[in-house]
């Protein structure tokens, strides 16, 4: 047993992670991750003028067999936080442990057997195929990397798998370009599936799709998970998609998790006032329930990761914000009267059926003020 | 699992999600056709492109059959033959006198054999230098674009070095240590023209490696090697092989400016360079015969690979290629509009229009 | 009558592969003060329809007839529709940056915009500059006309193109994926201001998007498209509760969360069809779970259905059955039942020849 079940330092506030049996540990761990990006000037000698942080300090866990959402803004994070777990970024300080092995500072060779149980698809279908290469030959190259399957046996392999994700295995031989965005997807997916891995990291793998062939791609994902016992993390900014495919979602905010629980429990109740905007906001496709929902509208954008708020970092957008907000940061902790699995990083949690109010008066105020002062259209000459 | 009563009867149809339709759709399945499949097709299509290939097969072809016309005619590139080459007076012929079609030099050589012989040289020196310089290049540029770094540093200012370093000075001094020959002619051309390919290769590279695919082979654990060769140098074949075509005419010119300033190839073997040098002094004398045609056997050689070059690189532009792409369906329908859409922006909101 | 009304709108470009019909025959009317939501997918020429309105599609070939206040858009010439354009009908795009030119600050671009079609000072309009980006809460909008388009985040640059939008009070603006390249939570900000300008200026608006869930939120009424026409058109309730049309009726079936859609998506088969080689009879009947012989052969008229006021469907099922429901479909599959005839035969044939080799179903 390695040193992967050892609790997090307590006094990092994070969520403790409990001791387990191999078989019910949990299959990836992630322990305080941090990533900052270096921001350097110059050309011989780069001096660093400031860093981006784009993951400050993540803790969380992916049970076996469980699809777990990660959800959150442009610039949360969240695409970071995947390619740190599955270590195409290093780490800047903190752990990931994949099935008890912590494989932060594992060389590339030492990492090879990981890989193969950890993949990857990637949100653009049309930048994730290398367009020059034949489609037999990508969905191949983790066999051919590895050194599982060679000539016939890697071909039959291929075909195999490009039947598994619904191609035609015929189309062995064409290029990416000749294939529509969703079967492009479908080639993406066969390449992550070749080497049998355990856990999938998915990053937003239907943003780029039409709406009828988005849904051929999450039915596929979930006809895999049973057929394969894959495990999931699902990076997404569409709730809806995320609602419907994970068994537990983390909510991002620069570079944090502000809340992290069930999804019935998340969307049911949402104790951050964040994820309480950020559900209200979304546009569901049900008019009565876009239209009679309370939206919560935030005024301003993200702050930049370089130079984050103090505090809670949510605090200059938060309709609930108090002095202290801006002093002391709050723990990512389980709420009074909550379920345990369902953690809140607030110091002024929203309450069940409260209704939050915007931070800035209303932009209807400022319309009609606008219409009111200046001159009528109509006084206006056209030229 | 829950069926939607949508599904209700239509099993038969739902059957497949993906390929029904493509296969409906696309009665005529296109098998996998290469980019560089259609490219050439595109290539065959272009007459310039064809104008331009008659001009190379047609100094190949000069080049090739240059010891058959020496045969035939009986006309010795080298040695001088003042008794048959030149007339009563010891002057020499002019084209199509005395059985010489371009007539001779001014030691009675046959001028078409020497130009014939001189195409050889050319187009060696040519192909070879180029050959060598676009995968050195090619080699060097990839791993500086992709290791980044100090090696990145090093390479990148080697490169501006050898492209601003005065080429000739220094063949001249390398041809006065060593003598001019044909490999150490081809060497100083191969090495200062690597950096040109480089300098493209690099700044491709480093957009490339940005792609997702690249993150993609990454994941999958694909080692550095791998990367560089297989998924990042087939998206670079395209600007390489233009760049490779147009730098022959380069070397071409370069072989010729090498030989008529006498550090190349050297004398005897007769190159368009030294025959314009050796008939430099003729021009006045009425002789225009002396350098007219090794100077046509050059503009025809440079015109041909520049005038391919280009048209490889109009079959090539990926944006050409989108408008014949299989699935350009959707960039017609798709980005068309919405380019000319961007382009109107200004004039639909008046922004710049005053400008 | 309607703000506008477009009859018959047909485009089409020329290729070197074939004509591409982008837009084959579509009609629409948008009502003064009232958003029309205008659906499709990739390629159901649901951009393109809006950009031949204000005749921004070069090289195209439009017919039909589109009506504004009662000027024909269609026959105006260039100098005409310029006028037009920005002065009566904005419009807005996906990618703000399309819009903004990279090298002007951009308070002098507003200028400009009010400049071109108002007789106004350069320090009058720079007052109405900052006045439309602090209408459009852009933060210190004093300072920020001085900025350049590369200097303001996503959402404070669509917020820009905005204000530039409205800043000669258009009757009409259309908007082209407005949010789509949007964070949720500025998305949701924009939508309320675009909302708030539309009830004040009294302003109708044309939302184009391939997300229902915003048609859900801001439109009036729904037109649905594929592949170049109009499927299905109604007020946004109906098509939601009681489509008529299957693809509709697929659309909500395969989306997460949608009014219809049950606990597994049901997607619709295939892809949308090359705008080239557009399937025969209705262009819908590749992928439809209702095909019968007369969809292959024939194209449906585009006509009244019962779904509510105004409901309008291109689908040769019987015009009352409408609906998500279990029973909505099962009428849909009566009907259907001994209308399957030889050309379904043939179609369901090429379907299994194509696939001889087998394949895993995902029903």
């Amino acid at each position: 047993m390695s040193e992967a079940a050892t609790p997090v330092n307590p006094a990092s506030n994070e969520p403790t992670l409990a001791a387990a049996p191999a078989g019910d540990r949990p299959l990836l761990q992630l322990e305080n991750v941090v990533k900052h990006f270096p921001i350097r000037r110059g050309i011989f000698f780069k001096r660093q003028i400031g860093r981006v942080q784009a993951v400050e300090g993540v803790s969380l866990e992916v049970r076996r067999g469980e699809t777990l959402g990660l959800v959150g803004e442009t610039g949360c994070g969240k695409s970071t936080l995947a390619r740190c777990i599955t270590r195409l970024h290093p780490l800047t300080s903190g752990r990931v442990i994949f099935d008890g092995v912590d494989i932060t500072r594992l060389s590339a060779g030492q990492l090879r057997p990981y890989r193969r149980r950890m993949q990857m698809i990637f949100q653009d279908p049309f930048g994730s195929l290398n367009p020059r290469r034949r489609v037999g030959s990508i969905i191949g190259d983790p066999l051919a990397i590895h050194g599982i399957a060679d000539g016939g046996e890697r071909k039959r392999q291929v075909q195999e798998l490009m039947e598994v994700v619904g191609l035609n295995p015929e189309h062995y031989n064409r290029f990416p370009s000749e294939f529509s965005g969703g079967q492009r997807q479908r080639i993406g997916v066969a390449r992550a599936l070749a080497l049998r891995p355990s856990l999938i990291v998915c990053d937003e793998p239907v943003s780029a799709l039409d709406v009828s062939v988005q849904a051929q791609i999450i039915n596929l994902l979930e006809d895999l998970q049973g057929e394969f016992g894959l495990t999931y993390v699902f990076i997404a900014h569409d709730l809806a998609v995320v609602e419907h495919v994970s068994d537990r979602v983390a909510v991002m905010y620069l570079g944090k998790i502000v809340e992290m629980a069930d999804t019935a429990e998340l969307f049911g109740s949402p104790r951050h006032p964040y994820t309480a905007a950020l559900l209200s906001a979304s546009m569901v496709a049900d008019p009565e329930k876009a239209r009679s929902s309370h939206r919560v509208v935030l005024y301003g954008d993200v702050p930049s990761p370089i130079n984050p708020p103090s505090g809670c970092r949510f605090h200059t957008r938060c309709p609930k914000a108090q002095p202290l907000c801006s002093v002391e940061e709050p723990p990512l902790r389980v709420q009074a009267g909550d379920p345990g699995g369902h953690l809140t990083a607030c110091h002024f949690p929203v309450a069940p059926g409260e209704q939050l109010v915007g931070a800035e008066p209303a932009i209807s105020a400022a319309v009609t003020e606008f219409v009111a002062t200046s001159p009528g259209a109509g006084e206006e000459e056209t030229v | 699992m829950s069926l939607s009563p949508f599904d209700v009867g239509s099993a038969a149809l739902v059957a497949d999600e993906d390929q029904s339709l493509e296969a409906l759709d696309a009665g005529r399945a296109i098998e996998g056709r290469s980019p560089l499949r259609l490219a050439f097709a595109r290539l065959r299509s272009d007459r310039i492109a064809w104008l331009a290939a008659g001009m190379i097969v047609l100094m190949a072809l000069l080049a090739v059959v240059a010891p058959v016309l020496s045969a035939l005619t009986g006309h010795s590139p080298y040695n001088p033959d003042l008794v048959n080459g030149t007339d009563s007076f010891g002057q020499p012929y002019g084209p199509g006198q005395a059985g010489f079609l371009l007539g001779t030099d001014n030691v009675g050589r046959d001028i078409l054999v020497r130009v014939a012989y001189g195409a050889r040289i050319s187009l060696l020196v040519g192909v070879l230098a180029t050959l060598l310089a676009t995968v050195g290049g090619t080699i060097l540029g990839l791993v500086s674009g992709y290791y980044g770094g100090w090696i990145d540093a090093l390479l990148a200012r080697m490169m501006d070095a050898v492209l601003s370093f005065p080429y000739v000075l220094a063949a001249i001094v390398l041809a006065a240590v060593f003598g001019g020959s044909l490999p150490l002619t081809i060497g100083v051309i191969a090495f200062f023209s690597w950096a040109a390919i480089g300098r493209i290769v690099r700044g491709q590279t480093l957009s490339q490696k940005e792609k997702e695919y690249v993150e993609a082979a990454r994941s999958i654990g694909a080692g550095s090697f791998r990367i560089m060769f297989v998924d990042i140098l087939p998206n670079l074949i395209a600007p390489v092989i233009v760049l490779g075509t147009l730098l022959v005419p380069v070397a071409v010119v370069f072989e010729a400016t090498l030989d008529y300033l006498g550090v190349g190839v050297g004398p005897p073997t007769p190159t368009w360079g030294n025959m314009l040098a050796d008939d430099q002094g003729s021009a006045g004398f009425g002789a225009w015969w002396f350098w007219v045609f090794p100077s046509v056997a050059l503009l025809i050689t440079t015109l041909g690979f520049n005038l391919l070059g280009d048209s490889v690189r109009d079959a090539l532009d990926p944006r050409t290629e989108r408008l014949f792409a299989n699935r350009r369906k959707k960039v017609v329908v798709g980005g068309g509009p919405d380019a000319s859409a961007r382009a109107d922006t200004d004039r639909l909101s008046g922004g710049t229009e005053a400008r | 009558m309607s703000l506008l009304s477009v009859r018959d709108l047909t485009v089409s470009f020329p290729t070197s592969d074939g004509v591409v019909r982008a837009v084959r025959g579509l009609s629409f009317d948008v009502e003064a003060g009232q958003t029309l939501g205008i659906v499709g997918e990739t390629g159901s020429g649901k951009s393109v329809s809006a950009l031949s309105l204000l005749g921004l599609n070069p090289g195209a070939d439009v017919s039909g007839s589109a009506l504004f206040e009662g000027k024909e858009l269609l026959a105006l010439g260039p100098e005409q529709l310029r006028a037009v354009r920005g002065a009566e009908i904005a419009m807005i795009f996906q990618d703000p940056l399309s819009s903004l030119h990279p090298y002007y600050r951009v308070g002098w671009q507003i200028c400009e915009a009010i400049r071109t079609h108002r007789r106004t000072s350069r320090a009058e309009a720079m007052r109405q500059a900052v006045e439309l980006l602090r209408l459009v809460s852009i933060p210190q909008p004093e300072r920020r006309v001085q900025s350049f388009p590369h200097e303001l985040s996503g959402g404070m640059r669509q917020r820009a193109m905005i204000a530039m939008a409205l800043a000669l009070r258009p009757k009409l603006l259309i908007a082209d994926e407005p949010t789509t390249a949007l964070d949720a939570t500025v998305q949701a900000q924009l939508m309320e201001l675009l909302g708030g300008m539309q009830r004040e200026l009294g302003m109708a608006m044309i939302v184009i998007t391939h997300d229902l869930g915003l048609v859900a939120t801001v439109a009036d009424s729904v037109l649905v498209m594929y592949a170049g026409r109009g499927a299905e058109r109604a007020d946004y309730r109906t098509i939601f509760h009681s489509p008529h049309h299957p693809y509709t009726r697929g659309l909500l079936a395969s989306i997460p969360g949608a009014a219809g859609s049950g606990g597994r998506l049901v997607p619709i088969v295939g892809q949308p069809p090359s705008l080239i080689r557009i399937p025969s009879g209705c262009a819908f009947h590749p992928r439809c779970p209702f095909a019968m012989d007369v969809c292959v052969r024939d194209q449906p008229p585009f006509v009244p259905v019962s779904g509510g006021e105004g409901h309008l469907s291109a689908c040769w099922l019987p015009p009352d059955v409408v609906g998500v429901d279990a029973a909505a479909d099962a009428a849909r599959q009566r009907f259907v039942e001994g209308r399957r005839g030889p050309a379904i035969a043939r179609l369901r044939a090429a379907i299994s020849g194509a696939r001889a080799r087998g394949g895993v179903a995902h029903v």
